[in-house]
């Protein structure tokens, strides 16, 4: 079996004096889909910004390809791509000098191959437009575009199908069995009713019902 | 296993072209958005004005304290443009992204703030000679003065940046920025001021030039990996 892209150990983590998780272990392994559940204030936005990088107050230990993450900081952030509640879509910039930014720290690529990405999505007509002259779902569509040519084996999604209409989200969750079947490792948290073959599950929010 | 590490991809772009990414991006964003680039000029030039209408329009008084107005407007005018640094960036999440580069994020908050700089410094610095006759300052301190405002507004850019970063979470910040950071604003205001006032009685004015600078390498070297810091803290709690 393929090693373990992310491997969480006896993670925990304390918020404003409650405990949302503790000994929280598991494995993101290439090619998976895994989905992080719980109600609402469980955790799961916490524990996606945490894989990510993005919140320090944690304690336990994440491993990166087997190596402690921290000591990997760089490999793990080129190879991981985060897409939180707030995409990071300048609502001043058109699609196209949204997408160029977001892309070109990590792999600058030609216009032809972006534009390709936003028709993709269904914004070739709005290539164009500023941002905040688009609509909250189309405004989505943009970041989402990124998943259309990225190349990080590790996709960490908050919340990805807020405001994506039907058959977006067709098209998403086809995407995302796609590209577990192209060997990257997904891992999303939604309140969308997502089901797809073989997904696994970090179950969050059940150490309420131990401390009460 | 091998095979399995051979698909990560390496960080092949270069730490100038990553820089340069976010400088350019936001040029452009303030471009498209002008009123936040005319405000603190007017804030400025308005500053500025108020002091003829309100101590004394004599030509003595202006004369000495002329500078000192100039540079206090200038201090107070990028303090009143930091909240932009990464407030915008903030809220619509391209502050995430840009901590998760693979790039050292001081590097990217140094691009940031040169951006911020060309944005508001430069401007003031452009604009004070204009001022500088306004409030009869002789040729000379005019020149003198462009060159301090020159060496001194990256400096508060920089040292402003941390404070930015550090107040970002917080939902009004603006008070609380100006009491982290006018503080150590005081030793740019200073230094700046003596070096006009110097150069005014006719003494050299090479040894305060360089202390200056020196203050402008201080920061240029230290502020950006606190305004990191600051950043990764303030993201780590939102």
């Amino acid at each position: 079996m393929s090693e373990p892209l992310l491997q969480a150990v006896h993670l925990q983590c304390e918020r404003d004096r409650r405990v949302l998780f503790r000994d929280l272990s598991f494995s993101i392994l290439p090619g998976t889909v895994t989905r992080v559940e719980g109600p609402n204030g469980s955790g799961k936005t916490t524990l996606l910004r945490i894989l990510a990088g993005l919140n320090d107050a944690w304690s336990g230990e994440l491993y990166w390809c087997g190596e402690p993450r921290d000591r990997q900081r760089e490999s793990f952030l080129r190879n991981t791509l985060y897409l939180g509640h707030r995409p990071g879509i300048k609502p001043l910039l058109t699609p196209l000098e949204n997408l160029r930014a977001l892309t070109a720290g990590r792999r600058p690529l030609p216009d032809r191959v972006l534009r390709q990405a936003l028709e993709g999505t269904g914004l070739a007509a709005f290539q164009d437009v500023p941002c905040r002259n688009l609509s909250a779902g189309q405004q989505r569509r943009v970041a989402l575009a990124r998943l259309l040519i990225a190349d990080e084996p590790l996709w960490l999604l908050d919340e990805v199908f807020t405001a994506i209409d039907v058959h977006g989200v067709d098209a998403l969750e086809a995407l995302l069995l796609q590209r577990a079947a192209e060997g990257g490792a997904v891992v999303v948290t939604t309140h969308h009713d997502l089901r797809l073959p073989g997904m696994h599950r970090i179950p969050l929010g059940q150490e309420e019902a131990g401390d009460d | 296993m091998t095979e399995h590490r051979r698909r990560l991809a390496s960080s092949d772009v270069g730490l100038l072209a990553a820089m340069k990414a976010v400088f350019l991006r936001d040029l452009r964003v303030a471009f498209r958005q002008r009123q936040d680039l005319v405000n603190p000029l007017l804030f400025f030039v308005m500053v500025v004005t108020l002091f003829p209408l309100g101590v004394s329009p004599e030509v003595s008084f202006l004369r000495e304290a002329g500078a000192g107005i100039l540079w206090v407007a200038a201090l107070l005018s990028v303090l009143l443009s930091l909240d932009h640094l990464f407030r915008h960036d903030y809220d619509d999440g391209t502050l995430e992204q840009l901590v998760l580069q693979p790039q050292p994020l001081f590097l990217l908050v140094l691009a940031k703030t040169l951006a911020h700089w060309m944005l508001t410094g430069l401007p003031l610095v452009l604009l004070a000679p204009v001022l500088g006759v306004m409030v009869h300052q002789p040729g000379n301190s005019i020149a003198v003065l462009c060159l301090t405002l020159l060496i001194g507004t990256p400096a508060l850019s920089l040292i402003g940046a941390i404070g930015a970063a550090l107040t970002l979470g917080l939902r009004s910040a603006g008070v609380l920025l100006s009491l982290l950071i006018i503080p150590l604003y005081i030793p740019v205001l200073i230094f700046g001021t003596g070096t006009v006032a110097a150069a005014a009685e006719g003494a050299p004015v090479g040894g305060h030039l360089a202390l200056m600078a020196a203050f402008l390498v201080l920061a240029l070297t230290l502020a950006p990996f606190a305004a990191a810091s600051a950043l990764r803290i303030s993201l780590s709690n939102s």
